[in-house]
């Protein structure tokens, strides 16, 4: 199925990119913005959030980085990807596996493999993890050399839409189940629990859980970065033309297959950053973080925010957990109810998401004042 | 001999199962386009009909009998209820669809926990259906549980009733028109509005008769839909959207391939494996087993 | 269109690009120098928040109640928690403890572990919880536990479980393996069944609890003739049943949990298996689970728990009429819903006899606390942590309740690492 609104030509998309939003602020708006988000991150929620609250926000703040791969992949790109739990998965058993490690001290098993393994030693694939090094780069390159060679294959194959994905979510399913199986390596259904220092860190002091966070913030205002510059490339640009005419660019003598497999490998590396800090701001990592449920609950907050829009992605991932938190602590029995209906109002009658709320006011303000509306914002739907 | 024999009549009956809980996602996913997530709750629905209807009817298989038509209708007004408040307004983004359906399954749950309270319920089956028939006798009998049998037997009949709609009848040509060419069908004058009404309620009906089945095997608790859900959108995936043939027979092979290995392997390997060979198999044909073929590019 | 495409790219400057790297370059710097002066306030102003103690200065005291109320462990958790508020109303009624009344603080885990984490520390920090009384699968202990033990909270555990644990700040009024499985394979031994077959969904206490299971057998000449796990919320048992009924094993011990365990007997059932050719024994199947599966299916079945709704004793009695009458007459209760209302009280007495909410205190007074509780007297076990228990079999009926056929006479030690059994040497 073909987007409705389809545009007429590339020239259409190029308009559109040059005036939407985003990029007609000019940089030193979008430097105000980094300030601002800088200050809030680091000076406002410090100190006006308690040390739990600080630890949940920096919980939120995982699942923001997420979306910044969701808002690159599936906002620009048109791919859902409905398996970034994999991802962030990968992410975050790599990480956790060598602070077991590191936990356990050298010569000894890490706690749950003396409980339920029968090995005297690590297994294999467990070794490299040892090297604090090899984990922290493996957090970030393994999921994308999973992504790689998944997307390679599937977007070779031209598989997209709704195959694209289920695909995912069997996939996540399979990878779930897999680990599961594996309690006396894995850890199983408990996952990597009882996490006790981050990098020589004692994480029971305060003073260290703070830092974490600082850590994650940090990390995610360079996503957000790292994100703003690749849309707003060349790069970017093309991968818009692919989400709303894919033939059309192929036509035009580009590889979509290439143009996507990129988008999906950087989101992928984002997802298994966001696992890897999620571990020490948690302390715990299984498999209920990884299955389907998880993964739509990423793309979720994205929607809600605005999948297109960056800021949009990030905020609606950081409200929609804040959401999730402060329903269920008011309303614990019923709090699915409202959880469901957010969705449902959000995704249904803000296709845009709340940032597209933004681009509705400044049209009407523009039609009032008898400037020229701005062109709506495409759904950005690849089907 | 007889293991291979016995894991292939294992794997039919699972295939029944799987071919029953798909067969209305063939119409709502594979002839619409609609990934409703809230398909497994709309079985949920059927199941609780079952009970509820067990309350006031006192015999097992005459409650049974009554309960198939009833969740038909219960399950497709709901899903009639719901084509017409959300999903109509979102045929031309079938993603945002997932994730709107997911957030009314999420909903449903909640309501079901709310009404029938969060364990279980149990429904009794008549004694006809708990025992089996005997295949190949001797030392090491060779059986097929009736249970399955029904099952076997009402997915035969839907598949049977569904396909002759489609082809003879004029709300079928109507709903394969609509699905072929939306544009085409409007302008000859097909409300395609109702059409899709009635596809979405058909589809769903069916959903509320899988319920009722699936009380002879499983669980009837407010999370039963999620645990079946994605395998049932798996067996449409690999059959080919629009292609009642196509779910048929995947039904039956992924039933039979998930026995063999779960015979030789474990449960989870084997579910594992399933996964993998239906990623693979998407390598080798992205649009499934049958693919209905058109002109368009995409 | 193409030259509409290569207007577009000569539109983007390098220069504009760069001014934005330049840009993005300044905000990170910004953060950095922020992140510092921000990290040692913190070190200043943060001390305060830490020493969240729990809150005891007014007239009442706030206990924590962690339970799945959403998502898969739903149909389990949420009668154990409507058991603790039974247990808490009665406490209130008749003045409460140290003469305050215990006000409960619900919060869902929603069947996720990381949930469970996150409301643990909730209860603790912001709601001050003197204690918190919860938890059923193993996954969201392992999860809780470094919380509780980080904030030197006090947990409450009710379910029966694998074992293997005794963490300084949980208190575990479930049975553990030494009370439950093994009191269940010696009465297998007693009744002359010599082979066994194992299934269970694939998580961590079936697995341990075979591994004992399997050690157990060995050395007390029981053939193992099969393993299965199926995973967490699986319905599909044709294949399992298949391989149980291949196999001629004497009994099968059952360790599936929640969804599965309907499947599986009705799947039992259709392959012509009955109690009488092959008994099934199970540990995780209480009364709430066999009117959720139907006595159809269980009939003559064997469970293997230390309460029972049908066990004799005034205290019992009373339970169970003070439950039915609050939650409906047709609400069975169980034994994870007795070992949470009995947790209640034996915290209770606990603090009564330290004179103190604090968990150190409380933990000091534990040893050797007794509770005529619903299932007979137990006594609390200071170095375990554990309870003493009751050990019992039972047979379900055709009316939905089981009838102890068994008993281990005296209240069992709690010994959660099986130390004193020469076979279970091997298990760690």
């Amino acid at each position: 199925m073909t987007e409705p609104t389809a545009p007429k030509g590339t020239t259409v998309v190029a308009e559109w990119v040059v005036k939407s939003p985003v990029l007609k602020g000019c940089s030193a708006r979008a430097a105000a913005g980094f300030a601002a988000a800088a200050v809030a991150l680091f000076a406002l929620a410090p100190l006006a959030l308690s040390d739990f609250r600080l630890g949940l926000l920096a919980k939120y703040l995982c699942t923001a980085m997420v979306a910044v791969g969701i808002c690159l992949a599936w906002g620009r790109g048109g791919l859902l990807t409905l398996g970034q739990g994999v991802f962030f998965g990968l992410g975050g058993y790599a990480m956790a596996m060598h602070l077991k490690i590191a936990d356990a001290g050298p010569g000894n098993l890490p706690d749950f493999m003396q409980l339920y393994g029968t090995a005297t030693e690590l297994p294999w694939w467990w070794r490299p993890f040892e090297n604090p090094l090899f984990a922290l780069a493996a957090t970030v390159l393994l999921p994308m050399a999973v992504a790689a060679i998944l997307g390679s294959f599937i977007f070779r194959r031209r598989v997209k839409g709704a195959y694209f994905a289920i695909l995912s979510q069997a996939l996540t399913a399979a990878f779930a189940i897999w680990l599961i199986g594996q309690q006396a390596t894995t850890g199983g259904t408990n996952g990597l629990t009882d996490i006790q220092g981050f990098f020589g860190y004692d994480l029971n002091d305060p003073v260290n859980q703070r830092m974490v966070y600082f850590v994650i913030a940090a990390a995610l205002l360079l996503l957000i970065a790292l994100a703003r510059q690749l849309i707003h490339s060349r790069y970017g640009e093309l991968l818009v033309a692919v989400r709303d005419s894919e033939e059309r660019v192929r036509f035009l003598g580009y590889n979509p297959a290439n143009v996507k497999l990129v988008a999906y490998v950087v989101a992928a590396g984002m997802a298994g950053l966001a696992g890897a800090l999620f571990v020490p701001a948690v302390g715990i990592i299984s498999p209920a973080m990884i299955g389907i449920v998880p993964s739509i609950e990423f793309v979720i907050g994205a929607a809600v925010g605005g999948r297109a829009s960056l800021v949009g992605a990030v905020l609606g991932a950081v409200g929609v957990a804040w959401a999730k938190t402060a329903l269920s602590e008011e309303f614990p029995a019923a709090w699915t109810y409202f959880q469901g209906l957010l969705f449902i109002v959000a995704l249904a009658f803000l296709p845009g998401g709340l940032a597209s709320l933004v681009g509705i006011v400044r049209r009407r303000r523009a039609a009032r004042a008898g400037g020229e509306p701005s062109p709506a914002l495409p759904l950005g739907e690849a089907a | 001999m007889t293991v291979i024999l016995g894991q292939t009549f294992t794997g039919i009956s699972i295939g029944a199962v799987l071919l029953l809980i798909a067969l209305g996602l063939s119409l709502t996913f594979g002839q619409m386009n609609v990934i409703n997530m809230a398909h497994g709750e709309f079985i949920m629905a059927g199941a609780y009909t079952t009970y509820v209807l067990q309350k006031s009817i006192s015999g097992a298989g005459l409650s049974l009998l009554v309960a198939l038509p009833v969740a038909f209708l219960v399950a497709g007004a709901l899903g009639a209820l719901l084509e017409w408040l959300l999903i109509r307004r979102l045929y031309l983004r079938p993603l945002d669809t997932l994730l709107v359906t997911w957030g009314v399954s999420l909903m449903l749950q909640q309501l079901a926990r709310d009404i029938f309270g969060a364990p279980n319920v149990q429904t009794r089956a008549p004694d006809l259906l708990t025992g089996n028939i005997t295949i190949i006798g001797g030392d090491d009998p060779l059986t097929f549980a009736n249970s399955r049998l029904f099952i076997l037997g009402l997915a035969i009949a839907a598949v049977v009733a569904l396909s002759l709609t489609l082809r003879m009848t004029s709300l079928g040509r109507r709903i394969r028109g609509v699905v072929q060419n939306r544009d085409l069908a409007e302008v000859s004058g097909i409300s395609t509005e109702r059409v899709d009404r009635t596809a979405f309620f058909i589809g769903s009906g069916l959903a509320g008769v899988a319920g009722v089945a699936l009380t002879l095997v499983g669980p009837i608790g407010p999370t039963m839909g999620t645990n079946i859900i994605i395998d049932a959108f798996l067996v449409i995936v690999v059959g080919g959207i629009g292609q009642l043939k196509g779910t048929v027979i995947v039904a039956f092979v992924l039933g039979v391939l998930q026995s063999v290995l779960e015979y030789s392997t474990t449960v989870s390997v084997a579910k594992v494996l399933v996964l993998v060979a239906i990623v693979a198999f998407l390598q080798w044909r992205p649009q499934g087993l049958y693919t209905l073929r058109t002109r368009s590019l995409v | 269109m193409s030259s509409g495409s290569s207007g577009f790219s000569s539109f983007k400057g390098s220069r504009f690009s760069r001014r934005r790297v330049t840009a993005g370059a300044a905000a990170l710097a910004a953060v950095v120098a922020l992140s510092a002066c921000g990290a040692k306030t913190d070190a200043a102003g943060g001390s305060s928040d830490k020493a969240a103690k729990a809150d005891t200065s007014g007239d009442t005291v706030k206990v924590g109640l962690l339970n799945s109320l959403s998502g898969t462990m739903a149909i389990s958790e949420v009668t154990v928690r409507d058991s603790l508020k039974l247990a808490i109303e009665e406490i209130n009624a008749s003045g409460g403890v140290l003469g305050k009344k215990i006000k409960p603080i619900s919060e869902d885990g929603a069947s996720d572990w990381p949930t469970f984490a996150e409301k643990a520390n909730k209860l603790i920090k912001e709601d001050r919880v003197v204690a918190t009384f919860g938890c059923w699968t193993s996954a969201s202990r392992k999860a809780v536990k470094p919380v509780f033990e980080k904030n030197k909270s006090l947990l409450f555990y009710p379910v029966q479980y694998e074992g293997l644990e005794e963490s300084p700040y949980i208190f575990y009024t479930g049975a553990t393996t030494n009370q439950q499985i093994v009191p269940a394979l010696d009465y297998l031994k007693s009744e002359g069944k010599k082979s066994i077959y194992l299934v269970g969904s694939d998580y961590v206490f079936p697995r341990t609890a075979n591994k004992i299971i399997k050690a157990y057998a060995k050395a007390n000449g029981m053939k193992v003739l099969g393993e299965d796990y199926a995973p967490l919320g699986s319905t599909e048992f044709s294949t399992i049943a298949n391989k149980v009924k291949a196999s001629k094993a004497d009994a099968v011990f059952n360790t599936l949990n929640g969804d599965s365990n309907v499947a599986f007997f009705k799947e039992y059932k259709s392959a012509g298996l009955t109690a009488k050719s092959m008994p099934v024994v199970s540990v995780s199947i209480a009364e709430e689970e066999v009117k959720s599966i139907g006595s159809q299916y269980l009939a003559g079945q064997l469970t293997a728990w230390n309460y029972y709704q049908t066990t004799t004793g005034e205290a019992n009695t009373e339970f169970v009429k003070a439950y039915k009458a609050k939650y409906g007459q047709d609400k069975p209760t169980s034994d994870p819903m007795e070992a949470a209302y009995t947790s209640v009280y034996l915290w209770k007495a606990m603090v009564e006899k330290a004179k103190s909410f604090d968990p150190e205190k409380v933990k000091a007074a534990s040893d050797g606390i007794t509770f005529d509780a619903p299932e007979g007297k137990v006594t609390v076990d200071g170095a375990s942590q554990h309870i003493y228990k009751t050990a019992r079999i039972g047979k379900i009926g055709s009316d939905g309740l089981i009838e102890q056929v068994w008993d281990s006479g005296k209240a069992i030690k709690p010994d959660p690492y099986l130390k004193g059994y020469s076979w279970a040497s091997g298990l760690s």
